[in-house]
């Protein structure tokens, strides 16, 4: 039934695929960088993320302050359940926002604002796929509140997810690239992207096929029959995406890859939604009780239709504006 | 010792050391935005290129204060969870809308704007240019107004009930929003912002004045600085008066403690210096001005004040804190305003540019904002204790259920990065304001171009080869 809750859990699914979307390449620049042979490439890389980030991440903002608004009783559940992974996340985010400028106004100690920059993207990233883990893996609660232990979001699974997501980041970093650079970085980019590739899918394969054993009641989604047609589309489909991300790699069409990376990374994310419906913290609280009351709901609601498509249309303007390949040495700011 | 630090305790610590933090950065952008809105707009209007290097001088300044400012308050928006989740369940329904909207009509207004702001002088011509400067500008404005009413809405609750749950369910959003200290707080925090801005533009340039009396862009920026000190400061006095009558009604216990008055009395003289003892509940050592505080207070001077203990101990805030919090951002405030003045009565006599003592002076007061906001957001959060959502919702009750050695790890954790990082960070802001301010800019990184493509333009783009 397509009621206020509903309609709300589906927006805050969206502003968090279009969050991975658009920060995951920013944070697979970050790491990718180890990886580019001169200071230049590094320069030219980050140059083609620095006019963006700052919209990317507001994503995630976007997510947080959603899920406070619409779900509080979700949000108050999942914080503190995951307290050390959503501290270590931000404090990472912290080391990478603010290389951007750090690294241009202090050419001297460049090296040491690029690591911040690596370190920041590699464990926010990791942290990300910590938190996606845990959240899927299910919360213990009791009451209003989290009733487990500080580590319980520590388990193989988790550590795999987030593995599993540095992979896709870098893969969409990597198609990233490959779309945004010329010349010998191109190449760089093309020799990344393939390993990226190869590592995105392996992980998704070991994801995917651990999931439905986490608990019974995911296995049962999956598994019992009129579901099993329903959703069997969803692995093959999958399959197919990646035979195109791997025809994109091979032929190098460098605008195929990072779009067909993101289809591949959405069907992970359906995926992962069979597993959740109707809760949104799994098998715990449901999307309609941890909603908030009809008003606040209602009032948000409003503002979100007037201003998503406002949001959508500058941000692409702005991305339009900064079109086309990035080649080092351009005027600018900097 | 270790009774005091219980897992409460530190998460109060935590919160407070975050949020000061990151107001540091919005108090310097939301000013800055605008001033760099202004700078812009008086260089389309007469092409001075005096005006174009000021702006271009104070955008990588802003920049960086800016990428501190985001990354320190997406830290903020998790904290409500991570450290106050009951807090956040239970005042979620009212608070959680006006910051979603926040995000949605501000923060991306910002972003989405900044990359132009800050990449895209040669690609979008001047008039975009702009437009960009301004939308960022407006932005900043938009986040305060949003950011304040959720924080006014916890001094001063209204519009709201309360469901079997015990949550706060809105009930009229017009009353929640314009909650009766929301106007006044927003008044007095935006001409803070613009205080904070003039007085470090004044100070950089006083300083280099200081060194070259002639360099036209320092003249600049003086100048207008000292406008700005001449009519903000005693705005702000007037402003901050406003809002003091406003907590009188609304919260009368916070003003006792600003005024350091336990007890309930007519003719209460103002303490300019006093030591509070909450044990015995007064003050160990006074010295004051009399009649002043029920004058101000009342506009008569045998007004009736209140006084600490009007309510039992359990509801009353710290009272040092709030007392010598509240005398530090006085002392600034009258500062400031006397800088005004006096600059003022020297450029009547054509010598705001020749007398070393107001630059020296200037100099001095560069930070003197940062030291008022903080000051003043102390008294204010400190003077809602002991409560989070004023009179309804004990700080006590608000806590996550995070242990102790949790909350102390991450305490740290913020504390050492944050000093490390941000004080990198202003460590950058100050060695870019000893640069003269002369178009040159600071002698760093080479020029580079940024570019970013949405997938859709740039499979145009790809497909067309090359782009713009
Ligand atoms: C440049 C900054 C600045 C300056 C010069 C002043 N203030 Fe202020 N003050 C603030 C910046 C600020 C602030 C950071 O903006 C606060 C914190 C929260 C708020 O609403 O404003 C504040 C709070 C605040 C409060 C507490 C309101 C409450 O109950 O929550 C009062 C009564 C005043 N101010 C009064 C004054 C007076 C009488 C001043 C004149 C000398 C003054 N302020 C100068
Ligand atoms: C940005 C400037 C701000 C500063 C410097 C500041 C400062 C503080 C301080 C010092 C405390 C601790 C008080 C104590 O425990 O004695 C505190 C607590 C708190 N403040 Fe603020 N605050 C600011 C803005 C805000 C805003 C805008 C909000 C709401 C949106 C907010 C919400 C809270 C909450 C929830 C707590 C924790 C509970 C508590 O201890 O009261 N603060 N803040
Ligand atoms: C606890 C309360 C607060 C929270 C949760 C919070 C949250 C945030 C977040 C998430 C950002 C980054 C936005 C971006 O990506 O552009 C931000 C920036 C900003 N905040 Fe805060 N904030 C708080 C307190 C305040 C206060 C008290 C003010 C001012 C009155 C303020 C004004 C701003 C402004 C103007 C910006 C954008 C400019 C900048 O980044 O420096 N915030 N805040």
């Amino acid at each position: 039934m397509l009621d206020l809750p509903v309609i709300w859990a589906g927006l805050l699914a969206l502003g968090i695929f279009i969050y991975v979307a658009l920060d995951g390449f920013d944070l697979g620049i970050g790491l990718l960088f180890p990886f580019l042979a001169t200071d230049q490439d590094r320069d030219t890389a980050m140059n083609t993320v620095a006019p963006v980030w700052d919209g990317n991440e507001t994503w995630l903002i976007l997510g947080g302050g959603g899920l406070f608004a619409a779900f509080p009783l979700a949000y108050a559940v999942v914080m503190p359940a995951l307290y050390a992974p959503f501290i270590v996340m931000l404090l990472a985010l912290v080391f990478r926002g603010v290389a951007f400028e750090y690294r241009w106004r202090d050419k001297a100690h460049e090296r040491i604002w690029d690591a911040s920059f690596v370190f920041g993207s590699v464990v926010a990233t990791f942290m990300q796929g910590v938190v996606l883990g845990a959240f899927v893996q299910g919360i213990e609660v009791e009451g209003r509140a989290y009733a487990g232990g500080w580590w319980d979001w520590l388990t193989p699974f988790t550590l795999t997810v987030g593995v599993a997501l540095c992979a896709g980041y870098a893969l969409l970093g990597a198609g990233w690239l490959v779309l945004k650079t010329d010349g010998t970085l191109r190449q760089q980019a093309y020799r990344l992207v393939k390993r990226a590739a190869m590592g995105t899918f392996f992980f998704v394969g070991v994801v995917s096929l651990w999931t439905p054993f986490l608990s019974p009641d995911i296995f049962e989604r999956w598994f019992t029959l009129p579901h099993f047609y329903w959703l069997a589309p969803v692995p093959l489909l999958t399959a197919g995406i990646a035979g195109l991300v791997a025809w994109g790699i091979q032929r190098q069409r460098d605008a195929v890859i990072y779009p067909a990376t993101l289809g591949l990374l959405g069907l992970c994310f359906i995926g992962l939604g069979v597993g959740f419906t109707p809760y949104i913290v799994p098998r715990a609280i449901t999307v309609h009780e941890a909603a908030a009351p009809e008003s606040s709901l209602l009032f948000m609601l409003v503002g979100a239709v007037i201003m998503l498509p406002l949001i959508l249309g500058y941000t692409a303007y702005s991305y339009w504006i900064f079109r086309g390949k990035v080649r080092h040495g351009d005027g600018g700011y900097h | 010792m270790f009774e005091f630090f219980d897992a409460s305790m530190l998460a109060r610590i935590q919160f407070a050391f975050t949020v000061s933090f990151h107001i540091i950065f919005p108090s310097f952008s939301i000013g800055l935005a605008s001033y760099l809105l202004v700078l812009e707009a008086l260089w389309l209007k007469t092409d001075n290129p005096v005006y174009l290097n000021l702006y271009k001088y104070w955008l990588r300044i802003f920049a960086v204060a800016f990428g501190m400012g985001v990354v320190s308050g997406l830290v903020m928006s998790y904290q409500f969870g991570t450290n106050w989740s009951v807090f956040s369940d239970k005042a979620g329904p009212v608070i959680g809308p006006l910051l979603a909207y926040e995000v949605l009509t501000a923060f991306f207004l910002e972003a989405g704007f900044l990359g132009i702001m800050l990449f895209g002088m040669e690609r979008v011509g001047r008039r975009l240019h702009f437009l960009a400067t301004a939308m960022v500008a407006f932005g900043t404005l938009l986040s305060a107004t949003w950011i304040l009413s959720v924080n006014s809405w916890m001094q001063t609750p209204t519009g709201h009930a309360m469901n079997a749950l015990g949550q706060f369910v809105p009930e009229d959003w017009l009353a929640i929003i314009f909650n009766p200290s929301f106007p006044y707080r927003l008044v007095h925090m935006t001409l803070a912002s613009y205080l904070t801005v003039s007085f470090v533009v004044g100070g950089v340039g006083a300083w280099h004045l200081l060194r070259d009396k002639a360099n036209p862009e320092a003249r600049k920026m003086f100048s207008m600085a000292m406008w700005m000190a001449t009519f903000v400061a005693p705005l702000q006095i007037f402003a901050g008066d406003l809002h003091g009558l406003n907590t009188l009604e609304h919260q009368p216990v916070k003003v006792a403690a600003m005024e350091g008055h336990w007890q309930r009395q007519t003719g209460a003289p103002f303490l300019l210096l006093a030591w509070p003892d909450a044990a015995a509940e007064e003050n160990t050592f006074e010295l004051g001005i009399p009649y002043a505080s029920a004058l101000v207070l009342t506009h008569d001077i045998n007004g009736e004040t209140p006084g600490l203990t009007d309510v039992p101990a359990a509801d009353r805030p710290p009272v040092g804190m709030v007392f010598w919090s509240f005398r530090v951002m006085l002392l600034m405030g009258t500062l400031m305003a006397l800088i005004g003045v006096y600059s003022a009565w020297l450029r009547l006599r054509g010598r705001l540019y020749d007398t070393r003592w107001l630059q020296r002076a200037a100099v001095w007061m560069g930070p003197s904002g940062f030291v008022a906001v903080l000051a003043g957001w102390i008294v204010t959060e400190v003077g809602r204790q002991p409560f989070t959502v004023y009179g309804l919702l004990r700080t006590s009750e608000s806590l996550a259920p995070v242990d102790a050695p949790a909350v102390a790890a991450s305490l740290l954790a913020f504390i050492i990065v944050y000093f490390a990082l941000f004080g990198a960070g202003t460590y950058y802001i100050i060695r870019m304001m000893h640069a003269p301010p002369d178009g040159q800019g600071p002698e760093t990184g080479t020029p580079l171009r940024a570019a970013g493509t949405t997938p859709m333009a740039s499979l145009k783009t790809a497909a067309s080869k090359g782009g713009a």
